[in-house]
């Protein structure tokens, strides 16, 4: 008999408290410790990088300056254009916490993306929230950006009726909202979905040797791991990339 | 009458049925619609960049934000799922 007992969903993201045990606020688990971890390797990345200044680029430095370029050039430039260029440490910033924070997933022993868990997403996301609006307000000064955001131009006037709860909805509500849920949803699913076909490959090798099928789930399983490094990157850069929409549509209104 | 005896008596039970049943639905059916648009989609991009392939990086880009705001319906009944779910 197959022995496939699947976890409860609690029991795959909640942790036990490894520092400061007890301690309600700041408690530290493993999901914490995976923030930390974020955090150093996005410094370091950087720090190491910029140590030589090499003009031929080399190890840490490459992946630091086509980072670089890769965020003014696909983010930057086709969102912004160039007076966004100002965003770049920003950007940059959220895209390699966002990716160590995801690739975190798929580092064998550790296997716990900090992103499954809705805390530092909605964080992230209450502050580009926060930040396109100041944004706004500033570059455009507070009633002409909620003029523009709420009353689109190019609109019959009796369509505002309807147009304008929109815009307000999908911008100040729908847009951190969904920006939060997006980037959690997809980590969750990805965990889950490696959980599953490692336990599944688990019960398979437990009742022995012999089944033709019983290698499968174990290559879809490193084929899903695969996956889920393009997964990490992506969210990233999508993460990214609509921030940088969101502070341009501050920067430029629409006329 | 005895149904609804049988209600009563059962609650909890009912409750957990309905909400499974409730999560399968959910994630079902929240799944058709982003499928088909991230396909209609996809397809048109895969079209555009084979047209015109120095518009590759542009479309490239606009694609990977219209699959983000399609997949966010998909996602939100996923949530759902693990929230009606649990």
């Amino acid at each position: 008999m197959l022995a496939l007992e699947f976890p409860p969903i609690s029991h795959l993201v909640e942790w036990p408290d490894i520092f400061l045990k007890g301690n309600d606020l700041f408690a530290i688990n493993k999901v914490v410790l995976g923030f930390f971890i974020a955090t150093i390797c996005s410094a370091a990345v950087m720090l190491l990088g910029g140590r030589k200044k090499a003009l031929v680029p080399s190890g840490v430095q490459n992946i630091a300056e086509s980072s670089v370029d890769f965020i003014r050039s696909q983010v930057v430039l086709q969102t912004m254009g160039p007076e966004g260029m100002a965003w770049i440490p920003f950007l940059l910033t959220l895209f390699f916490f966002i990716f160590f924070n995801n690739i975190l997933e798929v580092i064998p022993g550790w296997q716990m993306p900090g992103n499954a868990r809705m805390a530092m997403p909605l964080f992230m996301a209450l502050v580009v929230w926060l930040v396109f609006n100041v944004v706004g307000v500033i570059k455009q000064g507070p009633l002409h950006y909620l003029k523009s955001v709420l009353f689109p131009p190019g609109v019959p006037i009796f369509l505002y009726v309807l147009v304008t709860p929109i815009e307000f909805v999908s911008t100040f509500l729908v847009r951190p909202f969904s920006l939060a849920v997006r980037l959690f949803a997809n980590l969750l699913a990805g965990h889950i979905l490696l959980v599953t076909f490692a336990v599944l490959s688990a019960a398979m090798w437990s009742i022995g040797p012999g089944l033709v099928i019983l290698p499968l789930p174990a290559v879809v399983l490193i084929l899903l791991t695969a996956f889920e490094v393009m997964v990490a990157f992506l969210q990233a850069y999508i993460f990214t990339i609509l921030t940088a929409v969101y502070i341009g549509g501050a920067i430029h209104p629409e006329h | 009458m005895s149904v609804l005896a049988e209600i009563t008596a059962n609650g909890d039970e009912l409750k957990k049925f309905g909400g499974a049943l409730g999560a399968g639905f959910a994630y079902g059916l929240s799944a058709i619609g982003p499928g088909i648009g991230i396909g209609y989609l996809v397809g048109q991009s895969v079209q555009a960049m084979a047209r015109q392939p120095e518009a590759a990086g542009m479309v490239r880009t606009t694609m990977f934000l219209g699959i983000a705001f399609t997949e966010a319906l998909a996602l939100i009944g996923f949530v759902v799922f693990i929230l009606l779910g649990l």
